[in-house]
């Protein structure tokens, strides 16, 4: 099956939302941040840009299993009925040489103010793959989407 | 903080704020004309109310659980009641509350009072939808007078008013309710008075009762009527009434009484009466611009203007407007005991000796044309019932609905559909018919012997008695319009129960509800109630019973086009299960006439391969039935699927038919497309106290057999644990 609408849902929250919800895990629990993201036009790839120094990317160096949170809330009342959020599940690696060049142009495109963030030396350029996503509407009603490859 | 306006001291320029009702009367105060004196609490307070109390979150999530376009009339009933609850469970925060106490009682003391709606936009545009919001008569002290306002604010979202939210411009975000408190007038004679005549542009029309105009308003008190010439008011045409009845003041309100034999004698007004009734209808319009229909009053010889708005007609829809159907099943106590005679005593047993006289004529003697002749005439006598079924079966449900709301005055529940409980174990067919495939299943228990018989359809082998009492079952409930009338399928169900440790049936004694709700009715009154409630446990177990006669009637279409099939699946073969009795009549004249057969579907491209699917994971209903069940689902759209049902699994379906409710008692939680709490799912759910969630669109599509599935009938959603 394929909804359309769903369809058309998933691609506002992934490209129309600057902001994500990131968890990532580590052998003594879990760890949630709030990262700036891109998606590809085909939704199968977001990528998210951060310091090589920061917990998420220890974290990532053990385990690549990572869930995105984005949402549309406007922070009132409507939004119990009107937001719709997505939970992404995929897995992050890090990219290197002429890909991370790419992906990086693709972060600045959507970020044009954290060029410069994202060009550091310091700075890590995470692809996710996506695998699957959950699309929550009207407080309750869930639609998973699957990727397949 | 917001506060009351008194009638005086409202202006046009108040109108959004106070409504076009208050406002109006304002305005006919203003220039002189006699109006009862009141108090208006504006929009505001309404606001005030459902903020402070979070009330406001609640009705938009009532409202937007669903897409509003996926919910059938029978959902939007339930919202109605869901969120009228919710205003009658939340009590007036008491700062607010103590000031709107002081305001009511330094305007009104212990007066009785007129408790009315004002809302924003209800008699605007051009369009005037009388009667969507409540009106409370006769209410005394500030206690009750508040009590009421909350009613009033409720009513903002009744069902009435849902259905024509667009035209009401009712947004979920921005409705409110103003409300009009006024002294009552004791009104002695009362009427309306239309500034021109629906029908007639030179014409104006008085209409006028003895008594309160509440009896003419709704209905229950036949007017005396003039005509007259609108342009110098002189007297047409004088209609008189039969005049047998008037509506009074009561401790309830208001009643209607039989009139005094004194005052039936004479018309309500005398000549110079209308006369004066007629200039205020025509001042009205010299204020206002349009031609007015104002109700009106006359308490000893003053005169009082109870309203004044735009003459309107109806609003009208497309010809698929069926709302004006929907709202004529609110119907009155005395009109549904009416109706419950005539369904017992006329036309269920006319649906039963229809079905009689068609099951004594055999069909496979007939020739080809005159079978076909024989599928109309049955399709016809089968449309006749079907029109009776959904001009007085239907609306007869409506019994429900009245001691929903009533009981949910009284009592206040938590659960708004508690009432429900008081209504069940009325004797329903299906549970009975259950009851009685419980028993021959309890046999197949004991005995292997007769369970091996079963399974291999041997009905020879099996006891002669057992073999009756399967055919009396199925005889009984009749109907089996898909075909289970096959021994084979009934079989097959009984083999399913006898895998079940015991009967079902979760009959819950109502007692003690029944006796806490008659308490907490003022002794004065708990004959009312108990008339109430009878009359909807009737309605409740027509409400599922009728199907069954009415299948009774379809059974026997059935079996003549069954022999049509019949003979044309020779020729045709699969594909004639899929035509209607028409086409199968058309064919069995003339074979040259049968449809084309459809190609298959193309395949899927290989883009489609790779692309992105979506899965339902959790599918929003109506809370139909509490409980929660885990287990695989099973989707039921035809008779084949049936017999492939197993004990335990979930009945997933588009509606219950009557048929299905073979089902139930070894279904572990039922889901259906359909949607509201009186669909027969829900009630034969109750019933056997099953968690049920109903108003699931697309249910059948997007739920597929195996699905592990979990029906959470508390909430009213369906979990999809593990697409198979």
């Amino acid at each position: 099956m394929n909804d359309p609408e769903i369809m058309a849902r998933l691609r506002e929250l992934l490209q129309d939302q600057p902001l994500a919800v990131l968890a990532t895990r580590n052998p003594d629990g879990l760890h949630g941040s709030l990262v700036a993201f891109a998606a590809t036009d085909d939704l199968r790839e977001l990528v998210f840009v951060t310091n090589r120094a920061t917990r998420k990317y220890a974290n990532l160096q053990a385990d690549n299993r990572v869930v995105l949170v984005m949402d549309n809330r406007t922070n009132d009342l409507r939004d119990f009925y009107n937001a719709a959020a997505v939970t992404v599940y995929g897995r992050a690696e890090e990219a290197a040489g002429p890909a991370r060049d790419e992906l990086e142009r693709r972060f600045v495109a959507r970020h044009g103010h954290l060029g410069q963030f994202a060009a550091a030396p310091t700075c890590a350029v995470f692809r996710v793959t996506v695998e699957r996503c959950s699309l929550v509407r009207r407080f309750q009603e869930v639609t998973d989407v699957v990727m397949t490859p | 903080m917001t506060a009351a306006l008194s009638l005086r001291e409202i202006t046009a320029a108040d109108t959004p704020r106070v409504g076009g009702k208050t406002a109006a009367l304002a305005e006919l105060a203003r220039r002189g004309v006699p109006v009862a004196p009141g108090v208006c609490l504006p929009v505001d307070v309404y606001g005030e109310f459902v903020s402070a109390t979070g009330l406001a979150g609640r009705i938009h999530l009532e409202l937007n659980r669903k897409r509003f376009a996926d919910m059938r009339w029978e959902e939007i009933w339930d919202v109605a009641l869901r969120i009228r609850n919710h205003f009658l469970r939340t009590d007036i925060p008491s700062p607010l509350r103590d000031r709107l106490a002081a305001t009511v009682a330094g305007h009104f003391g212990d007066a009785a009072v007129i408790v009315r709606s004002s809302a924003p936009g209800e008699d605007s545009g051009g369009t005037s939808f009388a009667g969507l919001h409540e009106s409370y008569v006769n209410v005394t002290g500030a206690d009750s007078v508040l009590e009421h306002v909350r009613l009033v604010w409720a009513s903002l979202w009744s069902d009435r008013a849902l259905l024509y939210r667009r035209e009401l411009g009712l947004d979920t975000e921005r409705s409110a309710m103003a409300v009009l408190i006024q002294r009552l007038v004791r009104g002695e004679r009362s009427g309306v008075a239309f500034g021109v005549h629906p029908q007639d542009a030179d014409r104006a029309v008085v209409e006028a009762v003895h008594g309160l105009n509440q009896g003419l308003v709704d209905g229950l008190v036949a007017p005396d009527r003039w005509i007259l010439d609108r342009a110098t008011g002189r007297i047409l045409e004088h209609h008189p009434a039969e005049r047998r009845w008037w509506m009074v003041p009561s401790p309830a309100g208001t009643e209607r009484q039989a009139l005094p034999a004194a005052r039936r004698r004479h018309p309500p007004l005398a000549e110079p009466d209308v006369d004066r009734v007629f200039r205020q209808v025509r001042l009205a319009e010299e204020v206002f611009g349009p031609p007015q229909d104002m109700e009106w009053t006359f308490c000893g010889d003053d005169l009082h203007i109870l309203q004044s708005r735009p003459v309107t007609t109806a609003p009208a829809g497309g010809d698929d407007d069926n709302r004006a159907w929907y709202l004529s099943l609110t119907r009155s106590l005395e009109n549904l005991q009416a109706l419950r005679v005539r369904i017992e005593t006329d036309i269920v047993p006319g649906m039963d000796a229809a079905a009689r006289a068609l099951a004594d004529t055999a069909c496979e003697g007939l020739s080809d044309g005159d079978l076909a002749a024989e599928i109309r005439r049955r399709a016809d006598i089968h449309r006749h019932w079907k029109q009776v079924y959904w001009d007085d079966l239907i609306p007869f449900a409506h019994g429900i609905r009245l001691f929903g709301q009533y009981y949910n005055d009284v009592i206040r529940p938590a659960d708004p559909y508690e009432f429900m409980s008081l209504l069940a174990s009325t004797g329903l067919q299906s549970v009975r018919r259950n009851e009685r495939l419980d028993g021959l299943a309890a046999e197949v228990r004991q005995d292997a012997q007769l369970a091996s018989s079963l399974r291999d359809n041997a009905w020879d082998r099996l006891p002669p008695a057992y073999l009756a009492a399967l055919d009396d079952t199925l005889r009984e409930f009749g109907t089996p319009a898909w075909g289970l009338a096959e021994r084979r399928a009934l079989a097959g169900v009984v083999l399913e129960m006898a895998k079940m440790s015991g009967s079902r049936a979760d009959i819950r004694d109502p007692a003690g509800l029944r006796t806490a709700f008659l308490a907490a009715v003022p002794p004065a009154r708990r004959e009312l109630a108990g008339d109430i409630l009878d009359l909807a446990r009737h309605s409740y177990r027509w409400r599922d019973d009728d199907n069954i006669h009415l299948g009774k009637v379809e059974r026997e279409l059935h079996r003549a086009v069954a022999e049509a099939r019949h003979r044309l699946a020779g020729r045709f073969g699969e594909r004639v299960t899929a035509w209607t009795a028409e086409t199968v009549a058309v064919v069995l004249e003339d074979p040259a006439q049968a449809p084309p057969v459809e190609a298959p579907p193309a395949p899927d491209g290989a883009a489609a391969a790779t692309a992105p699917h979506t899965e339902p994971r959790q599918l929003v209903g109506q809370p139909a039935g509490p409980g929660v069940a885990t287990g695989f689902a099973r989707r039921v759209r035809s008779a084949a699927d049936i017999g492939r049902f197993r004990a335990g699994e979930i009945l997933v379906c588009d509606a219950v038919d009557p048929n299905m409710t073979f089902l139930v008692p070894l279904a572990a939680a039922i889901v259906e497309r359909r949607g509201g709490m009186l669909i027969h799912g829900a009630i034969i759910a109750r019933e056997y106290g099953l968690p049920c969630v109903t108003g699931v669109p697309d249910a059948i599509r997007r739920i597929r057999d195996g699905d592990r599935i979990t029906v959470d009938g508390y909430i009213g959603v369906v979990i999809v644990q593990r697409q198979r």
